[in-house]
């Protein structure tokens, strides 16, 4: 190559050449639901299974986001996420059910004040619990996988055990507020309004966060960390106190899609933590370990051949994620956008 | 002439491996000191200890006057080293500017400072906004580089720069290191390449087998040809 400036085309007026983008996974869902298309009867039961998936999609992304970055950052394969999971959804019954009343009341003001505190209360407990799982269980383990998966799970179960014994065993109703129950009708197709908000809230929390990313300094030192961490902290920063920032995001947002999840499934139990922290590896693998683009594209992949599957051949709905994670991994191997060198 | 940066007795080990065998180097503050010596000899091991990458487990490493040694990477690094590893290490995921964005760590980037890296090396100006990834290799020297040198640092590491790279590119990456000095900093450079040790160099360190053998000015081992077949043998080519 010359790399040496030999002509004008250095001088500050020439173009600028940007390099082009990767972008066909992006094209994958799309692609997806257009083929799904001509086999489902009418347009109207396509629409709705789209949606359902879309919005199935947006909730496995918030809960599967952090891990994919705690994953990418810190080289931490963490189990335990599913705990943070479940234990946002209690958290949020905590706030839900003494104000019942406000949920099944005819008011969007008064359905809002129950469930936004529900909200808050669950992402600060499941942060809070996030900074103290990385400081004490976590941090002893760094750079040592197998470690690593025995105690991350080993947490993941204490803190199961845990809720069954503060929480009983049986399942815990928490239905949708007023304002979110029942549907839009669209022509033929009856569009669910809840799963309409899950959609709103998931791009939400992709947008704010490929903002973060992109656009501020702690997103770049996350990006580049992801990559590096020891050139990082060549250039001076302190890679710890990133590391605990990420990892309470990341607890935080799982503990959001848990209360997402279980007014969706409109109940809760200790379980679910286990149950969908099987489908979060499964979406952060498919999307290349770290990459929050390709943890969204992949947890829309899921959720839409789930919903179609589920539809079309109802035998083949169990075994879809794996299918479409071995696909995926045979065109590329290491995820759709892998980021990281490991 | 007083050092800035000196090791007295360093150790050190990875795993269980000992690697380091009490390495005795002072880098005179001012001047560009060169570290020389076989593949495997310990340069890189060196370098990244005194980064605090890997721990010295005995021995002393002082810059400034201050033992630094126990300090963090992130501490030392604030101290004033600049860093040019033997990977390069560019962040390839991000763009050229994003790379020199997080290397300004005091805030915004220096304008003119930048259009005197550019200077040395335009591909960064043409490239500005291209991933890092997309970059060669000479290219993503050149932004390794130009990150150690967006703020001024009292005292640059540098591993094999020229390593793979063609002439004219080595050119640029000598043109700078001399202007860089001129303006006062401090340099610790890693090389193979004699004629570039040659060209730069005030004094020079020899390293084999985890230890420094030899210590001295350049001049004198540049004069003496039976010195460098014996410390350097034939893992030179002084005809590159
Ligand atoms: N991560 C590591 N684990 C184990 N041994 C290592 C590691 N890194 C380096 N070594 C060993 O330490 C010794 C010194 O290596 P080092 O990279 O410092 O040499 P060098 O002088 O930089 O060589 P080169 O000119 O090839 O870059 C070598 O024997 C090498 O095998
Ligand atoms: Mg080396």
């Amino acid at each position: 190559m010359s790399a040496q400036g030999t002509d004008g085309d250095t001088d500050a007026g020439a173009a600028l050449p940007k390099t082009p983008r990767d972008y066909l996974p992006l094209l994958l869902p799309v692609a997806l639901a257009l083929a799904a298309l001509p086999f489902v009867p009418s347009t109207s039961t396509w629409v709705t299974l789209t949606i359902a998936g879309l919005a199935m999609g947006m909730m496995i992304f918030v809960m599967a986001s952090g891990l994919t970055l705690i994953f990418g950052l810190m080289d931490v394969l963490n189990f335990g996420h599913g705990a943070f999971i479940a234990i946002g959804a209690y958290m949020a019954t905590l706030v839900l059910i003494p104000l019942a009343a406000w949920m099944q009341a005819d008011s969007v003001w008064l359905n809002l004040a129950a469930v936004v505190p529900a909200v808050l209360f669950a992402m600060a407990v499941t942060g809070a619990l996030g900074l103290a799982f990385e400081r004490i269980v976590i941090m002893p383990v760094y750079g040592q996988h197998l470690k690593q998966i025995l105690i991350t799970m080993g947490g993941m179960i204490v803190a199961e055990q845990m809720l069954y014994a503060f929480f009983g065993p049986q399942q815990i109703p928490l239905p949708l507020p007023t304002s979110l129950r029942g549907s839009f009708q669209f022509g033929e197709a009856a569009i669910e309004k809840y799963r309409v908000v899950c959609v709103l809230v998931g791009l939400a929390v992709f947008l704010a966060m490929l903002a973060i990313l992109n656009r501020s300094k702690i997103g770049l030192l996350i990006r580049a960390g992801v990559e590096n961490t020891e050139m990082v902290e060549a250039l001076g920063y302190r890679i710890t106190r990133l590391f605990v920032g990420v990892f309470m995001a990341g607890s935080a947002l799982a503990g959001l899609g848990g209360v997402m999840w279980a007014l969706y499934r409109e109940q809760v139990n200790a379980a679910m933590g286990g149950e969908l922290l099987v489908l979060v590896f499964i979406v952060v693998i498919i999307g290349g370990l770290g990459s929050v683009t390709g943890c969204f594209i992949g947890a829309l992949l899921v959720a839409l051949a789930t919903n179609y599957a589920g539809f079309l051949v109802p035998k083949l709905a169990l075994v879809t994620d794996i299918l479409l994670m071995v696909a995926v991994l045979l065109w590329r191997p290491r995820g759709l956008y892998p980021v990281t060198s490991r | 002439m007083s050092e800035l940066l000196t090791l007295s007795g360093v150790e050190t080990h990875i795993g269980r491996y000992h690697i380091l065998h009490g390495v005795e180097l002072g880098v005179p503050e001012g001047q560009t000191t060169m570290l020389l010596g076989r593949n495997g000899a310990g340069k890189t091991t060196t370098l990244r200890t005194i980064m605090g990458l890997w721990r010295a487990s005995g021995g002393e490493i002082r810059f400034g006057g201050e033992r630094i040694d126990a300090l963090s990477t992130p501490a030392i690094a604030r101290a004033g080293i600049g860093y040019v590893p033997e990977t390069m290490a560019v962040f390839s995921d991000l763009t050229v500017k994003e790379n020199l964005v997080l290397a300004a760590r005091e805030g915004e980037m220096d304008q003119t400072r930048l259009d005197w890296i550019f200077g040395f090396f335009p591909p960064l100006r043409k490239f500005w906004l291209s991933r890092a990834g997309t970059l060669s290799g000479g290219q993503k020297q050149m932004l390794s580089f130009a990150r150690s040198l967006i703020e001024p640092r009292r005292l640059l590491l540098i591993d094999e720069p020229t390593k793979g790279l063609a002439p004219a590119i080595i050119g640029a990456l000598i043109d700078c290191l001399k202007e860089v000095k001129r303006r006062g900093a401090t340099i610790l450079l890693v090389e193979q390449n004699f004629r570039v040790a040659q060209a730069i160099g005030d004094t020079v360190g020899v390293m084999d087998n985890g230890r420094v053998v030899h210590a001295g000015t350049m001049a004198e081992l540049v004069a003496d040809e039976a010195m460098q077949q014996r410390l350097l043998g034939l893992s030179l080519d002084t005809h590159q």
